[in-house]
């Protein structure tokens, strides 16, 4: 989303009353907005308001592996979000021009200027060392981001405690808050940062710029200082040429602004530990205003409990026994396994089952050519699957004609056709036994069918009628047979 | 199947304030126990081109942890109240635009979930933005004996067998959302959903006393 562009006139009216030296809400030039620094319920957790601007700092520690060329010294990593929530024109995950100047400052700020003793978060020389890792969130742009993010960033970072460690030989053991108290970082000093602006080409200076008169400023000084009066760090941006004693009152004035402005952090400090020591409850919750209109608070509320077996026993016996899981109706193709929707396990299994099926089979046709032989019927029309034995059959027939051959040619083919249809049937009978009864019925019955037609169409001689009806009678008595040996 | 322990279940103190950001169309900070959850909603505002849809307003939902960048937890959690906050908004009447939900944490100590909700439900309040219905966020914990725990803390959750986080509405208390973790049996499951349809209450009726205060004419 983008942000609202500010109009002509809303520009021409705030130079305009800076140049009258009046700021739209009231404020002196060098006033600062209010400040007010609270404490989140854990250590290092702390909340800046700044006017309207809101900022949230986050101190984390982590024991890592320090760098090669600095075996000895902890590390500082600060990163700044630019959540959507302070402006509609913030992205989240996108490098933006601003989060890069507002990171590089606050490192430049607080890091640089070296106001953490970093050498005392070394645990093992060379391996273990920690890192402090500040996570700063704002929370709602109103202009001076930087401002309020180094407060609330050197601010959380005083108020934070790392865990205590113990080094027993090789192991180092991390204690918990309940075992030993944790340590504060040592500080050396607070840097802070203080911003000003300039307008019509440096001929009029603000303190603490809000939103709007960011946006018509032409340069930006910001100056990180601590109360000692020493310059931690200097930059000017906006392409603005300062002169030197413009830069040396920016300064003057900067100097009293930090020395307020630490004052107020180590206030709030103090309060916080009173409030901690007294056993009291702290943090955010607690800080929640209780006189304003748009707060409500409710206190520890009991659930009621009534009628509320009665209602889960209604419910669960009302609604409908959850299904058994039937094995699904899916058919497996050839060659291929199936796991899961409570079915058996056929990867692996599907081809040695078939395999067995079809000795028994061959086995079964064995049989019959055995019966037949022996009761010395004229017709060798057995019921098996394999081409050969068919060419055999057709060798011991009488001469046939050549139209005969190609019906028996044909014949056979279908009943090859058939013969591995029932066979794949038959494969997934064995696994779907219930289905299997009315699965026979329709194989057996579609088969006579089948078989009735194509021979009745075609046939002519009465003795291929009488084969061919003695041949469905066989298949008609078999199959069933077959089946219920499988079954 | 053992019921409820002797102990009946609580709702931690529970707090909010609305409109406490200026930027945002609306904004409201949860609060239940220690947990505590800010959330700012921009909206109808315009879309991107990419996520336009014709006929509504595209709903976008931010979640951002304390420490660190959004990871896959954050983003499993954005889709809970997206789909919820879809469910709720009218977004028919906002074609081709788009409403931004940003939740920030700011305490995590337990039923965090359903706190995004709450403070999710207060925003979108705030920002006067059309909702067929409101909704809140009840979490309940089983423990290791089988009794139920709404609203647990970031220990009982620790110790909990199952949690059940529910999004219900407030005009029949449907349910419309849930997300589970643990196992559970079908008896503990409805008996969660009827105590999270009556901790409900207690919050809906936390909304109602929370706009009236807000627009009367005395404290």
């Amino acid at each position: 989303m983008k942000d609202t562009p500010l109009s002509n006139c809303e520009r021409d009216f705030l130079l305009n009353a800076i140049g009258e030296k009046r700021r739209l809400d009231g404020r002196q030039t060098y006033d600062y907005r209010n400040i007010k620094i609270s404490f989140g319920t854990d250590y290092g957790c702390c909340f800046v308001d700044l006017g309207k601007t809101k900022v949230m700092a986050q101190v984390s520690c982590e024991l890592i592996t320090p760098k090669e060329n600095r075996p000895n010294d902890g590390i500082m990593f600060f990163n700044i979000e630019l959540s959507p929530m302070a402006s509609p024109a913030f992205e989240t995950g996108r490098q933006s021009e601003l989060l890069v100047k507002l990171n590089r400052q606050l490192e430049r700020c607080l890091r640089n200027s070296k106001c953490i003793d970093v050498e005392s978060l070394c645990v093992v020389s060379g391996e273990k060392v920690w890192q402090i890792r500040v996570d700063v969130h704002l929370l709602n742009h109103d202009g001076n981001l930087m401002d309020a993010a180094s407060i609330a960033a050197i601010a959380a970072l005083s108020h934070c405690r790392r865990p205590d460690v113990g080094i027993l030989g090789e192991d180092v053991t991390v204690y918990s808050p309940e075992e030993r108290d944790p340590i504060p970082l040592s500080i050396y000093h607070m840097p802070i940062s203080v911003s000003f602006a300039f307008f019509q080409q440096g001929t009029y200076l603000l303190v603490d710029p809000c939103d709007r008169e960011e946006r018509v400023m032409d340069g930006l000084l910001m100056i990180a200082m601590n109360k000692h009066r020493e310059i931690c760090s200097i930059q000017s941006s906006g392409g603005i040429m300062l002169l030197k004693d413009q830069v040396l009152r920016c300064s003057k004035i900067a100097s009293v602004k930090v020395s307020e402005i630490t004052e107020l952090i180590n206030k709030a400090l103090e309060n916080d530990k009173k409030v901690r020591k007294a056993g009291g409850r702290c943090g955010f919750a607690q800080s929640m205003p209780q006189e304003r209109i748009t707060a409500l608070k409710a206190d520890v509320s009991p659930v009621e409990m009534a009628g509320i077996k009665e209602n889960a026993n209604e419910i669960v016996q009302r609604a409908e026994a959850p299904s058994q899981s039937v094995p699904s109706p899916v058919l497996p193709a050839p060659g291929t396994g199936q796991v899961g929707e409570g079915l058996q396990t056929s990867w692996g299994l599907e081809e040695k089952e078939e395999e067995e099926e079809e000795e028994e089979e061959e086995e079964e046709d064995v049989q019959h050519v055995v019966e037949e032989q022996g009761r010395g019927d004229v017709v060798l029309i057995s019921d098996s699957d394999s081409e050969e034995e068919e060419v055999v059959i057709l060798n011991q027939e009488a001469l046939p004609t050549k139209g005969t051959l190609s019906k028996q040619q044909r014949a056979a083919d279908s009943k090859q056709q058939r013969a591995a249809d029932s066979k794949q049937q038959r494969a997934a009978d064995s696994k779907q036994q219930r289905a299997a009864d009315s699965k026979q019925q329709r194989a057996a019955d579609s088969k006579q069918q089948r078989a009735a037609d194509s021979k009745q169409q075609r046939a002519a001689d009465s003795k291929q009628q009488r084969a061919a009806d003695s041949k469905q009678q066989r298949a008609a008595d078999s199959k069933p047979q077959q089946k219920n040996k499988k079954q | 199947m053992e019921v409820c322990g002797s102990s009946s279940p609580t709702l931690r103190e529970f707090g909010c304030e609305q409109n406490l950001l200026s930027r945002p169309d609306g904004s409201s900070s949860f609060i239940q126990g220690d947990t505590s959850v800010l959330a700012a909603v921009y909206g109808p505002a315009e879309v991107k081109v990419s996520k336009e849809i014709y006929d509504r307003a595209t709903m976008e939902v931010v979640i951002q942890p304390k420490v660190g960048v959004p990871s896959v937890r954050e983003r499993a959690r954005e889709q809970c109240v997206r789909e919820t906050c879809e469910a709720a908004l009218l977004s028919k009447l906002h074609p081709r635009s788009s409403f931004t939900l940003v939740l920030q944490v700011v305490h995590d100590d337990g039923s965090l979930l359903s706190c995004f909700l709450n403070a999710a439900c207060m925003a979108l309040m705030d920002g006067g933005l059309p909702m067929g219905c409101l909704f809140a966020g009840v979490t309940c914990a089983i423990n290791g004996e089988g009794q139920i725990i709404t609203d647990p803390t970031a220990v009982q959750e620790k110790g909990s067998r199952a949690l059940m986080t529910f999004a219900i509405d407030s005009t029949e208390r449907r349910v419309m959302m849930s997300s589970t973790k643990g196992s559970f049996t079908v008896h503990e499951l409805q008996k969660c959903i009827a105590i999270s349809q009556k901790a409900s209450e207690k919050i809906f009726q936390f909304y109602r006393d929370s706009v009236r205060r807000r627009y009367s004419k005395t404290l």
